[in-house]
């Protein structure tokens, strides 16, 4: 049994060679053959030219040769549609096999072919498999439920195999059940308004019963559905707890983290004076730790969801910091994220522990990890007062190691314990200075630099330290640079006499030899002041410090909430929302904690809200304090997504401003919100070349001061806005910021809107700010709408534009002849769609260049009657395809219009890819 | 879900490719490669995204397993099919190695159809899996449909990981107690962190559906039946003390193998189920409290001028007298600019290895309550290095014929109702042994 030979067959002719093996009379050489065909296939061979001679092994009653065949199939059938037909009879004859594990493997394969011709013959037999007598093949039916529904969702409704699926949460078989809950909750996931998973007491009854008899992958899809269930009032919460909490000792850590989820995510609506709720917090810490006895792969995944645990409830693991100590040989990632959470739990009871772990940890080889131990011993003595001082102490008998980068990491850490604690350690500065030309890094150089300026009346040679670093002024980077300029005034302001040489020079190179715009203005600045009132000047650059916050790194609590959720998934792993890494519509629904709800006072709760994934999403998410910036991060003004379609956008937003415009928001941004309608009423409509060209988007009138105009273009697949700020008031603007509401195709800005250098009275900057299209989707009316708002240190305006679909549509939206053809003939004829483009004298060539720079392609070119027919495709960013036929009529100059009939899934596109259609050619 | 599954060797060639989703394609394949098993630097996460693509691997001697996905999947449970995927082709080829791969690529792609549907794991038990994955090419005619019926209804059981109608003639069954001791200590004898980490593995060989009762001395169930039993322990003895103390242990945490129903022992603490055929892990376990630390190690290290080191290991054993461990291993690590050593030690074997930076020295046996000693002259080579030797902890081996926890086996009671035989005719056999985990003391 040596298949390995099959391997090293890379001489020339061997397909030919091939085929007359599999052409073969012998069964045992036609089953080498395949061996062979599937091993080439396996290293990335095209071996797809041996598509008819391996179907025809296929009729076999000998079971791995069949396999064998079969996954050649579904490998090669996408590519040799009209071929894969042939196979249609032999799948169809065997979802009749006597044998169950024959129609299962017949069931499962077909499901995998995404071929629309047999995905239409495969509706019968999966109609039977999904009632079949043997459970082995009602599990594999229900898979093949949510793979048709990847292939096609309309077909899988239309048939009615979601009623069956939904039906197989009750068969008596646990994993039938599991199967079906894995693909009902994939199916729901796409379709987030559906209620498809209907999850009522009854049949949260039936998957809790379940729970207990399926095998370990089964139990994983059945809690993982569970989390998505909120329970009507706390009573039943516990209930349901009561029956998860045994999961926490299964062996498969999924299981474990999965129960977690559930628990964790119910707690919340739990009293916490209930008895119980402090059971079940002593109950999670166990499981917990036994996870890090885990492979460490699986050791970091816990550790990941462990960090957002202790951040949530940190009484669940507080008095268990000793097993996220470091062992020497765990691997990396597992080091830095067991230190992370060591950070977190560190309290006065055992700090001195920590501390004792993290000088350990100093003494390293890993660079990353012995810096972040540094760090971690100055973020304790930021979080522990009472062991500031050991910290210290700690963190100057590092710096006596002399090695480099230990020194240069404890200096940065120790000009923040400086901030926390003013004058109370600046005794230690002397032995800092010691270590002044070891420093090469500019975040320690500028740590250090802060640290002479601001204790400069201590320190006797502070004029000769800050002397040494100006000699290689120009050499600095800015950070560097900035701070050396702030220090030296200090100095001056606490030692005028002998330091008024050094403070000239240094506002010279500033202002005089240097090209950096920031550096120039903080110069001329201070300048200005020392020159005209050195009093204010005190005031302003020695006032006092605000006190640093202790903890810098928590996630924020909405994001926080949102990724318990998804403990145990990736999402949980990356620490960011499924939205941020997953495309397209998947996973884009948000989630959040349900409420706390007491049955104390009747049984019938007043929450009733519906069950499922998109009904847990809270309107509490938009914060209810005032505080402006918090309304500009949470511009959520439009209801949740996932609702059904009209109560989108709609009323919310056309309506007039003053109804718009939710409570919180305030009355004087309402008003602004109306202004801003009426402006961009004609915006959208202007038309441009290509890149039109910028309109004015929120007049000066209207925003204090600040005109912006702006365009959309798209170039080599990256879209960006080009923005042109004026400032038309007499004070500077600095502090930019710009923020996008929730929009169609979830735009948001790539980076943050930089403006380098304040803009000064009749200044213009010119800025090109990335998009990208990973923000959060909510319909809006129109298609292309896009509310903006846009920060300033004076204040923040809300404008809203409308943007070019073009600049969405992709460049790989090339579909291929035959796709077109059955795409075409796919979507069902209501979704056609037909316009004429008046007054275009082009030839098709011309037509069809022209609109492929703006990455409409052309699929094919038909001529019929004098008439030019162009098929087109196009796909936009959230990958919805718009597929077109274009009529151009040459021979008839006088009849210069085209006529473009448009047919896409999504039928609401339709409308302004026309108009992009007309903007593109007619410019 | 799951998206793909891929197989690489060392070099980076792809041995298995199985692709369950539409959205990954072949130059996932060539992603994977080129940034993580082409990548210089040491592997910073088993978790990569890449172009929106997240690969989860994991290692096995040289063979790379990854798992590529674009949907936001349980990542947990992702590492758990592919540790599970190691253990099932283990199962059925032994060594997961490039060659046992090739040779059983066939098998593998069968297995991978048969596990992982559309993404989602199924069945992944050997003890099922084996019943109808043979790589004998079953020709379906000669199965009796009775035969057929029994295969599906076994995948897809409530007890999925046992066939029915095993028979054997004698009936027997093996429990092994595995645990692994984990100590950190400072140079001053000070305990850091300790604690057991502890498997039962059963072998069982015995008819029929056994349905098996495991007891052993869980200090919360004794102090139960304690409470239970007051009134007759009390009337023979009245004067004895409550049975726990020393006699039972306290355990911090234990995860059972899927048949174990762990409803159960949430509301009554007992461990009960229909084992599995052949060996099987039933429980892991992990105590903190009370542990015998079979080993000290008291280290002395001083510095004699910039080069020249000098170290003394004093090893003392702390178990019975009459029992002894074995493969005992002390690793003493040297610095990396270290040009000569001399080693002096009592008992067993000590050798400088320049290519680990360690003096390693090996004794083959030791008795209890004994004590051993090394003593060290680590000649340096002067460098300019400012840097100072991180001075890795002293680790050490070995392996003792005791649980260190205390953990004992009270009772592994069989009952099979229909098959005659009873608990009394089974021949058990227990054993125990307790190895090293991490073992070090820092010096």
């Amino acid at each position: 049994m040596t298949d390995s030979k099959y391997f090293t067959t890379t001489k020339k002719g061997e397909i030919f060679e091939l085929k007359a093996e599999l052409n073969s009379d012998k069964k045992e050489k036609k089953k080498e053959a395949v061996k062979k065909v599937i091993a080439s296939m396996t290293v990335g061979k095209d071996v797809s030219a041996l598509f008819p001679d391996v179907v025809n092994c296929m009729q076999t009653d000998n079971l791995e040769l069949k396999k064998l065949v079969y996954l050649y199939l579904m490998n090669y059938a996408k590519s040799q549609p009209d071929m894969a037909i042939m196979a249609v009879n032999t799948f169809v004859k065997d979802c009749e096999d006597p044998n169950p594990l024959i129609r299962a493997l017949a069931v499962r394969t077909m499901g995998c072919i995404r071929v629309d011709k047999i995905t239409e013959y495969l509706c019968e037999p999966l109609r039977k498999c999904l009632k079949d007598e043997d459970p082995y093949v009602r599990k594999t039916a229900a898979v093949c439920v949510a793979k048709l529904h990847d292939i096609n969702a309309q077909l899988v409704e239309d048939q009615g195999f979601l009623d069956t699926l939904k039906d197989l949460i009750s068969d008596s078989n646990p994993m039938v059940v599991a199967n079906a809950v894995a693909a009902l909750s994939e199916i729901a996931e796409s379709h987030p308004s559906s209620n498809l998973l209907d999850l009522n007491p009854q049949s949260i009854n039936k998957l809790l019963t379940a729970l207990n008899e399926c095998t370990e992958w089964g139990q994983i899809f059945i809690l993982d559905c569970l989390a998505n269930y909120t329970p009507k009032d706390d009573r039943e919460a516990q209930s349901i707890c009561e029956r998860v909490t045994p999961r926490l000792s299964h062996a498969n850590s999924a299981v474990v983290l999965s129960a977690v989820k559930v628990l964790m995510k119910f707690m919340e609506m739990l009293s916490k004076d209930l008895d119980y709720y402090g059971t079940l917090l002593k109950k999670l810490a166990p499981p917990l730790v036994t996870l890090l006895s885990a492979e460490p792969e699986l050791q970091y995944v816990a550790l990941r969801n462990i960090n957002l645990i202790v951040q949530k409830r940190p009484e669940i693991l507080k008095h268990e910091m000793k097993v996220f100590f470091v062992k020497y040989n765990d691997p990396i990632y597992v080091k830095l994220e067991k230190l992370d959470i060591m950070i977190r739990l560190a309290s006065q009871a055992n700090i001195a522990q920590v501390l004792a772990e993290l000088k350990e940890y100093a003494t390293e080889v890993d660079v990353d990890f012995v810096r972040k131990a540094v760090r971690a011993i100055g973020r304790c003595a930021i979080k522990v007062e009472q062991s500031a001082e050991r910290c210290v102490s700690t963190l100057l008998d590092l710096i006596q190691t002399k090695v480099n980068y230990v020194v240069q990491e404890a200096i940065v850490v120790i000009k923040d314990i400086f901030r926390k604690y003013p004058n109370k350690y600046e005794s230690v500065i002397a032995t800092l200075c010691e270590n002044l030309d070891s420093l090469d890094e500019p975040e320690a150089r500028a740590a250090m630099i802060w640290i002479v300026g601001e204790y400069a009346e201590r320190i006797d040679n502070a004029d000769e330290l800050l002397e040494s670093f100006l000699e290689g002024f120009h050499d600095e980077s800015t950070q560097v640079q900035l701070q050396l300029l702030t220090a030296i005034v200090k100095l001056f302001l606490k030692k005028p006499t002998e330091t008024q040489e050094l403070v000239q020079q240094v506002l010279s190179l500033a202002t005089q030899d240097s090209d950096n715009p920031d550096l120039r203005d903080r110069g001329y600045i201070y300048w200005r002041l020392l020159s005209t009132d050195p009093v204010a000047a005190k005031e302003v650059v020695l006032a006092e410090k605000p006190l640093i916050s202790e903890e810098t790194d928590l996630i924020e609590p909405t994001l926080l909430d949102e990724l318990i959720c998804y403990i145990g998934t990736l999402a949980s792993v990356y620490h960011k929302p499924p939205s941020a890494f997953v495309e397209g519509g998947r996973g884009v629904v948000h989630k959040s904690l349900p409420p706390r709800t007491a049955s104390s006072e009747s049984t019938e709760s007043p929450e009733t809200a519906p069950a499922g994934a998109p009904s847990s999403e809270q309107p509490d998410v938009i914060p209810t304090q005032g505080d402006l910036l918090g309304d500009l991060l949470n511009l959520d003004l439009g209801p949740p997504m996932g609702d059904e379609p009209e109560g989108i956008g709609g009323p919310n937003f056309v309506a007039p401003p003053a109804a718009a415009v939710p409570a919180n928001l305030g009355a004087s941004m309402g008003s602004g919100l109306s202004d801003l309608f009426d402006l961009t009423s004609g915006v959208g409509t202007l038309s441009g070349s290509y890149v039109a060209p910028k309109a004015v988007w929120l007049p000066a009138m209207k925003a204090k001061g600040l005109e912006i105009s702006g365009t959309f273009t798209r170039q080599v697949g990256s879209i960006s806005m080009d923005l042109q700020l004026t400032n038309k008031a007499l004070q500077v603007m600095t502090d930019f910021a710009i923020q996008f509401n929730r929009n169609s195709f979830g735009l948001a800005p790539a980076a943050p809107l930089q403006v380098h250098a304040p803009l000064s009275p009749n200044q213009t900057v010119e800025i090109s700010l990335p998009l990208n299209t990973v923000g959060s989707v909510m319909k809006m009316e129109p298609l292309n709408n896009l509310q903006v708002a846009v920060k300033n240190n004076i204040d923040v305006f809300y404008f809203s534009t409308l943007y070019p679909l073009h600049i969405l549509f992709v460049e790989d939206g090339k579909m291929d002849r035959q796709m077109f053809l059955a795409t075409w003939k796919d979507i069902p004829n209501e979704n056609e769609a037909q316009f004429q483009i008046r007054d275009c004298p082009l030839n098709a060539e011309a037509v069809s260049s022209r609109l492929q720079s703006s990455n409409i392609f052309t699929v094919a070119k038909r001529n019929v009657e004098g008439q030019d027919m162009l098929y087109q495709s196009l796909k936009l960013t959230n990958g919805i395809w718009v597929l077109a036929e274009l009529r151009i009529q040459p021979s008839n100059p006088s009849f210069t219009d085209l006529e473009l009939s448009l047919k896409c899934r999504a039928p609401e596109v339709s409308q302004h890819v026309y108009q992009a259609y007309e903007t593109i050619l007619k410019n | 879900m799951i998206g793909g599954l891929f197989i690489y060797n060392h070099k980076g060639e792809v041995l298995i490719s199985r692709v369950y989703r539409d959205d990954i394609g072949r130059n996932a394949v060539d992603a994977f490669r080129v940034n993580v098993i082409h990548a210089r630097q040491q592997v910073r996460s088993p978790v990569t995204n890449i172009a929106r693509t997240s690969f989860f691997h994991v290692k096995r001697s040289n063979i790379w397993l990854a798992a590529v996905t674009k949907q936001n999947v349980n990542a947990a449970m992702v590492f758990e099919f592919l540790y599970k995927m190691c253990d099932v082709m283990a199962a059925y080829f032994g060594k997961i190695s490039e060659e046992n791969i090739k040779n059983n690529f066939v098998l593998i792609y069968e297995l991978l159809d048969e596990i992982l549907d559309f993404g989602y794991p199924q069945n992944s038990e050997t003890g099922a899996l084996k019943t109808f994955i043979t790589q004998q090419g079953i020709k379906s005619q000669h199965q009796t449909k009775e035969e057929q019926s029994q295969i599906t209804s076994q995948v897809t059981g409530q007890i999925g990981w046992r066939r029915e109608g095993i028979k054997y003639r004698r009936n027997e069954l093996f429990l092994d107690v595995l645990e692994s001791v984990n100590l950190l200590m400072s140079p001053q004898g000070q305990v850091l962190s300790a604690h057991v980490s502890g498997r039962v593995v059963m072998k069982s060989y015995l008819s029929g559906m056994p349905e098996c009762k495991f007891g052993m001395n869980d200090k919360i169930v004794i102090e139960k039946q304690g409470k239970g039993t007051a009134d007759e322990t009390s009337k023979r003895r009245p004067s004895a003390p409550a049975r726990s103390g020393k006699q039972s242990i306290a355990i911090d945490d234990c995860t059972f193998h899927q048949c174990v129903r762990l409803s159960k022992f949430d509301s009554e603490r007992s461990i009960s189920f229909i084992p599995p055929d052949g060996e099987f892990e039933l429980m892991r376990y992990r105590t903190t409290k009370d542990i015998i630390l079979p080993f000290r190690v008291i280290p002395l290290v001083r510095e004699v001028g910039r080069t020249k080191l000098e170290v003394k290991v004093v090893i003392k054993s702390n178990f019975k007298p009459s029992l002894l461990a074995q493969k005992i291993e002390v690793r003493i690590p040297t610095p990396l600019n270290t040009s000569g050593v001399q080693v002096i030690c009592m008992k067993g074997k000590a050798k400088y290895k320049a290519s680990e930076n360690a003096i390693v020295w090996k004794i083959k046996r030791m008795a209890g309550m004994k004590e051993s000693q090394i003593s060290a002259e680590i000649e340096l080579l002067p460098t300019n290095d400012k840097k100072k030797w991180a001075r890795p902890p002293i680790s050490m081996n070995f392996e003792v014929p005791f649980a260190p926890s205390g953990l004992k086996v009270r009772y592994l009671k069989v009952f099979e109702p229909k098959l005659n035989y009873s608990d009394h005719d089974v021949i058990k056999w227990v054993r125990y042994i307790g190895r090293s985990g991490i073992y070090e003391t820092r010096c």
